[in-house]
């Protein structure tokens, strides 16, 4: 299990570097004009132009800038930010808006995981019962229904009803997080929901059931002894996956609330050809996402005793 | 061996099941008593009700099932009248036990194999910790698994087929049931498997002094290990006697015809008789006996009026007007008298 894990690793770290060189690889096939600021384009001469460029060392040819890259990667320079935080590091104007986003994210998480699994756990006792229809209803509404639309019905019921700020504000930063949380949780809760009780459904009609029912158990030791860690195993693998996107934030509830997070930054980053963001945040979301599935599967290993991957021993 | 005590009666069962708002009857009158101690072969095609008959004497039918009428008396109480969970599980377990068809997908996976048979002894006797485990153990010993203490901290993927029934099987008799129903338990299993299997279960069923009923398909099982045999068709119990009694003398045209299907009474080179037709719908009313229109030798009344049942010997009887003094005399297929012979020169 310990060679699985390291093998995975390292595995994972080679399509990171993969990634990270495509992504540079496109970066530099932009015009270098993006290298100025509006204002430097307009006042700087061609040869002015030339030679800041040639310092920077963008007129190297690319292997030896790739190369240059990826000492920096190793040394954890991403480089400086040119347009969104004119020369500041990367990682600081990333950080920043990190902490926010993964606050939300994190809280809003444990939420919906939360209430889904309950939700999912109470459809499955009511199965085909007025609970479990409006369970389906919920889940089918924030499917169907646009996002936007679901948000702004939270917006308005929280700030006309509620009296909770509209609007993400530093200075409070913990009643102006309630509504980006709930909008953040209302497509997670019915995801969790809808797997649970579909995970639970699937192993309530397996033989097994039958057998613990044949043996004497009552229908709760059934539920509590059997189903229900039975049916969190598949539900495992995806935890710690859905953890780390939300480092990413999320773009449409960070802007419709204007929380100073990470999920606006790629879009404003490619709209305004800050080409060291974009290749660091193409990077840190590549990283989380491998991290996920990883982390994902060695949680899996960890409850399933099926799972065995050394390889020889193998299962049958 | 057996005796005669009843140990358990149903009476007149009716089993019907509400599909897509239709009634379904699987199980039409059906009448059997059980012997203390013996074992008896429930046969009979796909769909006769073998399964759904016994089921219902656990309380194991499926949500859309129900016992309408009859009784099935069992230690003084007639637990066909049980709805609630809570009473029938004073009998699931801890009186009767069943073996299901299938030992690949019978156990939980992601539970150890020990925690399972002890599981079972925990909730059942009200035993709990070190104490049950030992118990767990000697279970696992006593259905032949070696190794008991490795045995019991695995899990089943690690287990083959023939093993996982020996602990499916320990699982049911974990609390000495008086009953115990196989419903099919070698049917998944792999031939040499097959009578491990059963020796098993006649070791068990000799040391615990249970009562076992196998709901079986394969006539070879039935011979080798039932002191009764049961034959079931459409619902009812159509005939039923002594093993030997079943196989050498049988008198329902329908037993007759299982019987003739059998490849060991196939001639080389013709193809083996089948039974023509198909069973009735089990939706409609049946008008007579259910076989009638499935046997070319049927008579007049067999379509109108169904067939009360005739003593053969005390301990055989069959439900077909064949028997009827009245009836005109009809002798048994060649095949069936073969059979007979057989016997005899093999005795």
């Amino acid at each position: 299990m310990f060679k699985y894990t390291i093998k995975r690793l390292l595995q994972s770290l080679v399509t990171v570097l993969i990634v990270g060189t495509i992504v540079f690889l496109l970066m530099r096939m932009l015009p270098t004009d993006y290298f100025f600021t509006e204002d430097q384009l307009m006042k700087l001469t061609e040869e002015q132009k030339n030679e800041q460029l040639l310092a920077a060392g963008l007129l190297d040819p690319i292997p030896e800038q790739l190369l240059h890259f990826y000492g920096q990667i190793v040394r954890f320079d991403f480089g400086k930010s040119r347009r969104i935080q004119s020369g500041v590091d990367v990682i600081k104007v990333i950080g920043s808006k990190f902490t926010v986003s993964m606050r939300l994210g994190v809280i809003s998480l444990v939420i919906s995981l939360i209430t889904g699994v309950i939700l999912g756990i109470i459809q499955t006792l009511n199965k085909d019962r007025l609970l479990d229809h409006v369970g389906t209803a919920y889940t089918i509404f924030v499917n169907a229904v646009p996002s936007l639309v679901s948000y702004s019905l939270v917006l308005v019921f929280g700030s006309r009803v509620l009296g909770l700020p509209s609007m993400y504000s530093t200075r409070n930063p913990s009643q102006s997080s309630i509504l980006p949380i709930v909008c953040l949780a209302l497509a997670s809760i019915a995801s969790y929901a809808l797997w649970t009780r579909r995970y639970m459904v699937d192993e309530l009609n397996k033989d097994y059931i039958r057998l613990a029912r044949v043996k004497g158990l009552s229908s709760r030791e059934i539920m509590t002894r059997h189903v229900f860690k039975n049916a969190f195993v598949p539900l495992v693998q995806y935890i710690p996956a859905s953890f780390l996107y939300t480092i990413g934030g999320s773009l449409l509830v960070e802007r419709f609330f204007s929380v100073p997070g990470m999920g606006p930054l790629l879009t404003d980053s490619i709209q305004r050809y800050d080409t060291n963001v974009v290749q660091t945040l193409t990077i840190i979301y590549a990283a989380l996402g491998i991290l996920g599935v990883f982390l994902g599967d060695v949680l899996m290993m960890i409850v399933d005793p099926r799972i065995k991957l050394t390889g020889k021993e193998g299962t049958r | 061996m057996a005796n005669n005590e009843v140990i358990l009666s149903a009476r007149d069962v009716e089993i019907q099941f509400s599909l897509r708002g239709r009634k379904l009857t699987a199980i039409r009158k059906c009448s059997l008593d059980l012997h203390k101690g013996e074992t008896l072969a429930i046969v009979g095609e796909s769909g006769s009700g073998k399964s759904v008959f016994t089921k219902s004497f656990l309380g194991m039918l499926d949500a859309n099932g129900k016992i309408i009428g009859g009784s099935i008396m069992y230690d003084g109480v007639d637990i066909s009248q049980y709805t609630t969970e809570k009473e029938w599980m004073t009998i699931r377990g801890k009186k009767i036990a069943m073996v299901m068809q299938d030992p690949m997908t019978s156990l939980n996976p992601l539970k150890k194999i020990g925690k399972q048979i002890q599981e079972s002894i925990e909730i059942n006797q009200g035993i709990k910790g070190p104490e049950a485990k030992k118990l767990a153990l000697e279970m696992i010993a006593k259905v032949g698994i070696p190794d008991p203490e490795k045995r019991y901290n695995q899990y089943p993927h690690e287990f083959s087929g023939g093993m996982r029934q020996r602990v499916v099987i320990a699982i049911a008799v974990a609390c000495h049931p008086d009953i115990l129903i196989c419903d099919e338990p070698t049917t998944a299993l792999d031939v040499t498997i097959q009578a491990q299997i059963l020796n098993l279960i006649r070791e068990l069923q000799e040391e615990l002094k249970m009562t076992v009923v196998y709901i079986t398909h394969d006539l070879g099982v039935v011979a080798n290990v039932a002191d009764r045999v049961a034959v079931m068709y459409a619902g009812q119990i159509v005939e039923c006697g002594l093993v030997d009694e079943i196989f050498y003398d049988a008198w329902h045209p329908y037993t007759w015809a299982l019987l003739s299907s059998l490849p060991q009474l196939g001639v080389k080179g013709e193809p083996l008789p089948t039974i023509e037709g198909t069973p009735p719908n089990l939706f409609n009313t049946i008008k007579g006996d259910a076989f009638a229109p499935r046997n070319k030798q049927a008579l007049a009344i067999d379509f109108e009026e169904e067939p009360p049942f005739f003593n053969v010997t005390e301990t055989h009887i069959a439900k077909t007007w064949y028997l009827d003094p009245r009836a005109p005399k009809i002798e048994q297929p060649k095949s069936i008298r073969m059979l007979r012979e057989k016997m005899r020169e093999r005795r």
